[in-house]
Protein backbone atom coordinates (compact mmCIF):
# COMPACT_ATOMS: atom_id res chain seq x y z
CA UNK A 1 0.00 0.00 0.00
CA UNK A 2 1.47 3.33 -1.01
CA UNK A 3 1.44 5.82 1.84
CA UNK A 4 1.23 8.61 -0.69
CA UNK A 5 -1.88 7.65 -2.61
CA UNK A 6 -3.56 4.88 -0.64
CA UNK A 7 -3.55 2.69 -3.76
CA UNK A 8 -2.43 -0.92 -3.35
CA UNK A 9 1.10 -1.29 -4.71
CA UNK A 10 3.76 -3.92 -5.28
CA UNK A 11 7.53 -3.61 -5.47
CA UNK A 12 9.15 -3.82 -8.93
CA UNK A 13 12.87 -4.66 -8.78
CA UNK A 14 15.19 -3.43 -11.58
CA UNK A 15 18.65 -4.32 -10.36
CA UNK A 16 20.80 -5.23 -7.38
CA UNK A 17 24.01 -3.46 -6.34
CA UNK A 18 26.47 -3.44 -3.45
CA UNK A 19 25.06 -1.25 -0.70
CA UNK A 20 26.84 2.09 -0.54
CA UNK A 21 25.71 5.44 0.89
CA UNK A 22 25.48 7.10 -2.53
CA UNK A 23 22.77 4.75 -3.81
CA UNK A 24 20.04 7.04 -2.44
CA UNK A 25 21.43 10.03 -4.33
CA UNK A 26 21.64 7.94 -7.53
CA UNK A 27 18.04 6.82 -7.10
CA UNK A 28 16.88 10.38 -6.42
CA UNK A 29 18.66 11.66 -9.49
CA UNK A 30 16.78 9.19 -11.69
CA UNK A 31 13.53 10.36 -10.11
CA UNK A 32 10.18 8.90 -11.12
CA UNK A 33 10.70 5.79 -13.20
CA UNK A 34 9.20 2.61 -14.46
CA UNK A 35 5.75 1.56 -15.58
CA UNK A 36 3.99 3.69 -12.94
CA UNK A 37 6.37 6.67 -12.99
CA UNK A 38 7.01 6.33 -9.26
CA UNK A 39 10.20 7.30 -7.39
CA UNK A 40 13.17 4.97 -7.71
CA UNK A 41 14.54 3.96 -4.30
CA UNK A 42 17.01 1.56 -2.72
CA UNK A 43 15.84 -1.27 -0.45
CA UNK A 44 18.70 -2.69 1.62
CA UNK A 45 19.65 -5.90 3.41
CA UNK A 46 22.93 -7.58 4.40
CA UNK A 47 25.24 -5.31 2.45
CA UNK A 48 23.15 -5.42 -0.71
CA UNK A 49 20.61 -3.05 -2.20
CA UNK A 50 17.80 -3.49 -4.70
CA UNK A 51 16.65 -0.58 -6.85
CA UNK A 52 12.86 -0.67 -6.79
CA UNK A 53 9.81 1.42 -7.57
CA UNK A 54 6.18 0.96 -6.58
CA UNK A 55 3.79 -0.35 -9.22
CA UNK A 56 0.00 -0.72 -9.01
CA UNK A 57 -1.09 -4.10 -7.66
CA UNK A 58 -3.87 -4.51 -10.20
CA UNK A 59 -1.51 -4.37 -13.18
CA UNK A 60 1.40 -6.19 -11.51
CA UNK A 61 -0.32 -8.92 -9.56
CA UNK A 62 -0.23 -12.39 -11.06
CA UNK A 63 -3.21 -11.91 -13.36
CA UNK A 64 -2.31 -8.36 -14.39
CA UNK A 65 1.27 -9.31 -15.09
CA UNK A 66 0.28 -12.30 -17.15
CA UNK A 67 -2.01 -10.13 -19.25
CA UNK A 68 0.75 -7.54 -19.73
CA UNK A 69 3.32 -10.09 -20.78
CA UNK A 70 0.93 -11.68 -23.24
CA UNK A 71 0.21 -8.41 -25.05
CA UNK A 72 3.07 -7.37 -27.31
CA UNK A 73 2.33 -3.64 -27.04
CA UNK A 74 2.21 -3.68 -23.25
CA UNK A 75 5.19 -6.00 -23.09
CA UNK A 76 7.17 -3.49 -25.14
CA UNK A 77 6.21 -0.63 -22.82
CA UNK A 78 7.25 -2.63 -19.78
CA UNK A 79 10.49 -3.83 -21.38
CA UNK A 80 11.50 -0.31 -22.39
CA UNK A 81 10.61 1.12 -18.97
CA UNK A 82 12.68 -1.60 -17.28
CA UNK A 83 15.58 -1.11 -19.67
CA UNK A 84 15.61 2.66 -19.22
CA UNK A 85 16.16 2.28 -15.47
CA UNK A 86 18.74 -0.49 -15.76
CA UNK A 87 20.68 1.33 -18.47
CA UNK A 88 20.75 4.56 -16.44
CA UNK A 89 21.94 2.71 -13.32
CA UNK A 90 24.50 0.74 -15.31
CA UNK A 91 25.97 4.00 -16.61
CA UNK A 92 26.73 4.96 -13.00
CA UNK A 93 27.71 1.77 -11.16
CA UNK A 94 28.01 -1.99 -11.53
CA UNK A 95 24.57 -3.52 -11.15
CA UNK A 96 23.12 -6.98 -11.51
CA UNK A 97 20.14 -6.49 -13.84
CA UNK A 98 17.01 -8.43 -12.90
CA UNK A 99 14.86 -10.37 -15.32
CA UNK A 100 11.77 -8.58 -16.60
CA UNK A 101 8.81 -8.48 -14.23
CA UNK A 102 10.58 -9.29 -10.97
CA UNK A 103 7.82 -8.12 -8.67
CA UNK A 104 7.68 -8.56 -4.89
CA UNK A 105 4.79 -8.03 -2.53
CA UNK A 106 6.52 -5.30 -0.52
CA UNK A 107 9.86 -4.03 0.79
CA UNK A 108 10.04 -6.89 3.28
CA UNK A 109 9.73 -9.33 0.38
CA UNK A 110 12.62 -7.60 -1.39
CA UNK A 111 14.74 -7.68 1.77
CA UNK A 112 13.98 -11.37 2.10
CA UNK A 113 15.13 -11.95 -1.49
CA UNK A 114 18.37 -10.01 -0.84
CA UNK A 115 19.06 -12.02 2.32
CA UNK A 116 18.33 -15.34 0.59
CA UNK A 117 20.57 -14.62 -2.40
CA UNK A 118 23.26 -12.57 -0.65
CA UNK A 119 25.93 -15.21 -1.10
CA UNK A 120 25.44 -15.45 -4.86
CA UNK A 121 25.68 -11.69 -5.54
CA UNK A 122 29.39 -11.10 -4.99
CA UNK A 123 30.72 -13.60 -7.57
CA UNK A 124 28.10 -12.46 -10.09
CA UNK A 125 28.87 -8.77 -9.63
CA UNK A 126 32.63 -9.31 -9.62
CA UNK A 127 32.31 -10.89 -13.01
CA UNK A 128 30.43 -7.83 -14.33
CA UNK A 129 32.74 -5.15 -12.87
CA UNK A 130 34.32 -3.04 -15.61
CA UNK A 131 32.66 -5.05 -18.39
CA UNK A 132 29.85 -4.41 -20.85
CA UNK A 133 27.75 -6.65 -23.03
CA UNK A 134 27.77 -6.54 -26.82
CA UNK A 135 25.43 -8.39 -29.13
CA UNK A 136 26.73 -9.89 -32.37
CA UNK A 137 24.28 -11.25 -34.92
CA UNK A 138 25.30 -13.11 -38.06
CA UNK A 139 22.88 -13.14 -40.99
CA UNK A 140 22.77 -15.14 -44.19
CA UNK A 141 21.72 -12.94 -47.09
CA UNK A 142 20.90 -15.12 -50.08
CA UNK A 143 21.96 -13.43 -53.32
CA UNK A 144 20.18 -13.78 -56.63
CA UNK A 145 21.69 -16.68 -58.56
CA UNK A 146 23.86 -14.64 -60.86
CA UNK A 147 25.03 -17.51 -63.06
CA UNK A 148 21.52 -18.29 -64.20
CA UNK A 149 21.12 -16.81 -67.71
CA UNK A 150 17.77 -15.17 -67.06
CA UNK A 151 18.46 -14.15 -63.44
CA UNK A 152 16.08 -11.43 -62.35
CA UNK A 153 13.96 -11.77 -65.46
CA UNK A 154 10.98 -14.00 -66.19
CA UNK A 155 11.68 -17.65 -66.90
CA UNK A 156 11.45 -18.55 -70.59
CA UNK A 157 10.14 -22.06 -69.89
CA UNK A 158 9.17 -24.46 -67.13
CA UNK A 159 12.58 -26.06 -67.30
CA UNK A 160 14.24 -22.67 -67.12
CA UNK A 161 12.08 -21.80 -64.11
CA UNK A 162 13.12 -24.98 -62.30
CA UNK A 163 16.75 -24.30 -63.06
CA UNK A 164 16.42 -20.82 -61.59
CA UNK A 165 14.69 -22.13 -58.47
CA UNK A 166 17.39 -24.74 -58.01
CA UNK A 167 20.13 -22.17 -58.39
CA UNK A 168 18.36 -19.92 -55.92
CA UNK A 169 18.05 -22.70 -53.33
CA UNK A 170 21.68 -23.56 -53.82
CA UNK A 171 22.58 -19.92 -53.29
CA UNK A 172 20.57 -19.90 -50.09
CA UNK A 173 22.24 -23.04 -48.82
CA UNK A 174 25.66 -21.68 -49.66
CA UNK A 175 24.92 -18.39 -47.98
CA UNK A 176 23.63 -20.18 -44.89
CA UNK A 177 26.76 -22.32 -44.73
CA UNK A 178 28.99 -19.27 -45.11
CA UNK A 179 27.07 -17.49 -42.38
CA UNK A 180 27.56 -20.44 -40.05
CA UNK A 181 31.27 -20.47 -40.82
CA UNK A 182 31.30 -16.75 -40.10
CA UNK A 183 29.61 -17.35 -36.74
CA UNK A 184 32.42 -19.74 -35.84
CA UNK A 185 35.00 -17.13 -36.80
CA UNK A 186 33.17 -14.51 -34.75
CA UNK A 187 33.22 -16.82 -31.73
CA UNK A 188 36.92 -17.44 -32.21
CA UNK A 189 38.10 -13.89 -32.99
CA UNK A 190 35.75 -11.83 -30.83
CA UNK A 191 36.11 -14.47 -28.11
CA UNK A 192 39.76 -13.50 -27.78
CA UNK A 193 38.71 -10.13 -26.37
CA UNK A 194 35.66 -11.22 -24.41
CA UNK A 195 35.57 -13.03 -21.09
CA UNK A 196 32.29 -14.80 -21.72
CA UNK A 197 29.81 -15.61 -24.48
CA UNK A 198 26.14 -16.58 -24.43
CA UNK A 199 24.14 -17.84 -27.42
CA UNK A 200 20.61 -16.54 -27.73
CA UNK A 201 18.10 -18.16 -30.06
CA UNK A 202 18.39 -16.95 -33.65
CA UNK A 203 15.82 -14.22 -34.24
CA UNK A 204 12.83 -14.80 -36.48
CA UNK A 205 9.27 -13.63 -36.97
CA UNK A 206 7.65 -10.22 -37.26
CA UNK A 207 9.82 -8.60 -34.60
CA UNK A 208 12.90 -9.48 -36.58
CA UNK A 209 12.73 -6.88 -39.31
CA UNK A 210 16.35 -7.26 -40.42
CA UNK A 211 17.02 -8.59 -43.90
CA UNK A 212 18.30 -12.12 -44.33
CA UNK A 213 18.16 -15.07 -41.99
CA UNK A 214 19.64 -14.78 -38.53
CA UNK A 215 22.03 -17.70 -38.16
CA UNK A 216 23.73 -16.80 -34.88
CA UNK A 217 22.62 -14.47 -32.10
CA UNK A 218 25.50 -14.06 -29.67
CA UNK A 219 26.23 -11.95 -26.62
CA UNK A 220 29.77 -11.21 -25.43
CA UNK A 221 30.92 -9.82 -22.11
CA UNK A 222 33.81 -7.48 -22.90
CA UNK A 223 36.22 -5.74 -20.48
CA UNK A 224 36.39 -1.97 -21.03
CA UNK A 225 40.08 -2.18 -21.95
CA UNK A 226 39.30 -4.69 -24.72
CA UNK A 227 36.33 -2.94 -26.34
CA UNK A 228 38.32 -1.28 -29.12
CA UNK A 229 40.10 -4.49 -30.04
CA UNK A 230 36.82 -6.40 -29.90
CA UNK A 231 35.15 -3.95 -32.30
CA UNK A 232 38.15 -3.89 -34.61
CA UNK A 233 38.15 -7.69 -34.82
CA UNK A 234 34.46 -7.69 -35.71
CA UNK A 235 34.85 -4.88 -38.24
CA UNK A 236 37.58 -6.87 -39.97
CA UNK A 237 35.36 -9.95 -40.10
CA UNK A 238 32.22 -8.09 -41.11
CA UNK A 239 33.61 -6.83 -44.39
CA UNK A 240 34.92 -10.15 -45.68
CA UNK A 241 32.16 -11.98 -47.52
CA UNK A 242 29.16 -11.13 -49.62
CA UNK A 243 26.04 -13.03 -48.60
CA UNK A 244 26.92 -12.75 -44.92
CA UNK A 245 26.22 -9.82 -42.65
CA UNK A 246 27.52 -9.21 -39.15
CA UNK A 247 25.60 -6.81 -36.92
CA UNK A 248 26.82 -5.50 -33.59
CA UNK A 249 24.54 -4.07 -30.88
CA UNK A 250 25.43 -2.46 -27.59
CA UNK A 251 26.97 -1.66 -25.30
CA UNK A 252 24.30 -3.23 -23.12
CA UNK A 253 24.00 -3.62 -19.40
CA UNK A 254 25.13 -7.23 -18.91
CA UNK A 255 21.66 -8.80 -18.95
CA UNK A 256 22.84 -11.97 -20.68
CA UNK A 257 25.50 -12.54 -18.02
CA UNK A 258 23.43 -11.90 -14.93
CA UNK A 259 22.11 -15.43 -14.57
CA UNK A 260 23.84 -18.16 -12.64
CA UNK A 261 23.31 -20.40 -15.67
CA UNK A 262 25.29 -17.96 -17.83
CA UNK A 263 28.06 -18.00 -15.22
CA UNK A 264 28.31 -21.75 -15.51
CA UNK A 265 28.20 -21.85 -19.30
CA UNK A 266 30.70 -19.12 -19.93
CA UNK A 267 33.60 -19.81 -22.21
CA UNK A 268 36.80 -18.26 -21.00
CA UNK A 269 39.25 -16.83 -23.48
CA UNK A 270 42.78 -18.02 -22.99
CA UNK B 1 28.50 -2.47 -39.14
CA UNK B 2 28.49 0.92 -37.47
CA UNK B 3 30.64 1.18 -34.37
CA UNK B 4 28.90 3.17 -31.65
CA UNK B 5 30.72 6.00 -30.00
CA UNK B 6 32.36 4.47 -27.02
CA UNK B 7 30.80 6.67 -24.40
CA UNK B 8 27.25 6.53 -25.70
CA UNK B 9 24.95 5.74 -22.78
CA UNK B 10 22.91 2.63 -23.57
CA UNK B 11 19.64 4.44 -22.77
CA UNK B 12 20.17 7.19 -25.32
CA UNK B 13 19.41 5.05 -28.34
CA UNK B 14 16.20 3.24 -29.11
CA UNK B 15 17.19 -0.40 -29.09
CA UNK B 16 15.36 -2.99 -31.18
CA UNK B 17 12.58 -4.62 -29.19
CA UNK B 18 13.64 -8.11 -30.23
CA UNK B 19 17.20 -7.56 -28.94
CA UNK B 20 15.76 -6.21 -25.70
CA UNK B 21 13.39 -9.15 -25.24
CA UNK B 22 16.21 -11.64 -25.88
CA UNK B 23 17.94 -10.12 -22.89
CA UNK B 24 15.07 -9.29 -20.57
CA UNK B 25 13.25 -12.61 -20.96
CA UNK B 26 16.25 -14.96 -21.18
CA UNK B 27 18.81 -12.94 -19.23
CA UNK B 28 18.66 -10.94 -16.05
CA UNK B 29 19.04 -12.35 -12.58
CA UNK B 30 16.30 -14.66 -11.39
CA UNK B 31 16.15 -14.59 -7.63
CA UNK B 32 14.05 -16.43 -5.16
CA UNK B 33 11.78 -15.05 -2.53
CA UNK B 34 8.29 -13.70 -2.44
CA UNK B 35 7.84 -13.09 -6.18
CA UNK B 36 4.40 -12.42 -7.57
CA UNK B 37 4.75 -14.52 -10.70
CA UNK B 38 7.09 -17.47 -10.71
CA UNK B 39 9.96 -17.60 -13.16
CA UNK B 40 8.60 -20.75 -14.74
CA UNK B 41 5.40 -18.87 -15.55
CA UNK B 42 7.33 -16.07 -17.17
CA UNK B 43 9.19 -18.62 -19.24
CA UNK B 44 5.89 -20.09 -20.34
CA UNK B 45 4.60 -16.69 -21.36
CA UNK B 46 7.81 -16.19 -23.28
CA UNK B 47 7.45 -19.44 -25.14
CA UNK B 48 3.86 -18.55 -26.05
CA UNK B 49 4.96 -15.17 -27.24
CA UNK B 50 7.75 -16.65 -29.32
CA UNK B 51 5.29 -18.98 -30.95
CA UNK B 52 2.98 -16.09 -31.79
CA UNK B 53 5.78 -13.97 -33.16
CA UNK B 54 7.06 -16.81 -35.29
CA UNK B 55 3.69 -17.94 -36.60
CA UNK B 56 3.12 -14.44 -37.97
CA UNK B 57 6.48 -14.37 -39.70
CA UNK B 58 7.76 -16.07 -42.84
CA UNK B 59 7.43 -19.83 -42.63
CA UNK B 60 10.96 -20.81 -41.71
CA UNK B 61 11.29 -23.88 -39.48
CA UNK B 62 11.92 -23.18 -35.81
CA UNK B 63 15.59 -23.58 -34.91
CA UNK B 64 14.76 -25.07 -31.50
Amino acid sequence: MSARTGVATLCYVYAVARDTPELDAIARRLGAVGPAASPLRAVRAEGWAAFVSDVPADRFGEEGLRAQLDDLGRLEQLARAHHEVVAALFGTLTVLPMRLASVYADDAGVRGMLALSARTFEPLLQRLDGRREFGVKVYAEPRPASRTPAAGGPAASGREYLRMRRAQREGERRSYGEAEAMAERVLERAGQFAVACVRHRPQAGVLSSAAGENVANLAFLVPAAQEDAFRAALDALGSVRPGVRVEVTGPWAPYSFATTAAAQEETHAS
Amino acid sequence: MLPEPRDAAPAQRQVALIDLLDRLLNGGAVLTGDVVLSVADVDLVHINLRAVIRSLGPGAPAPW
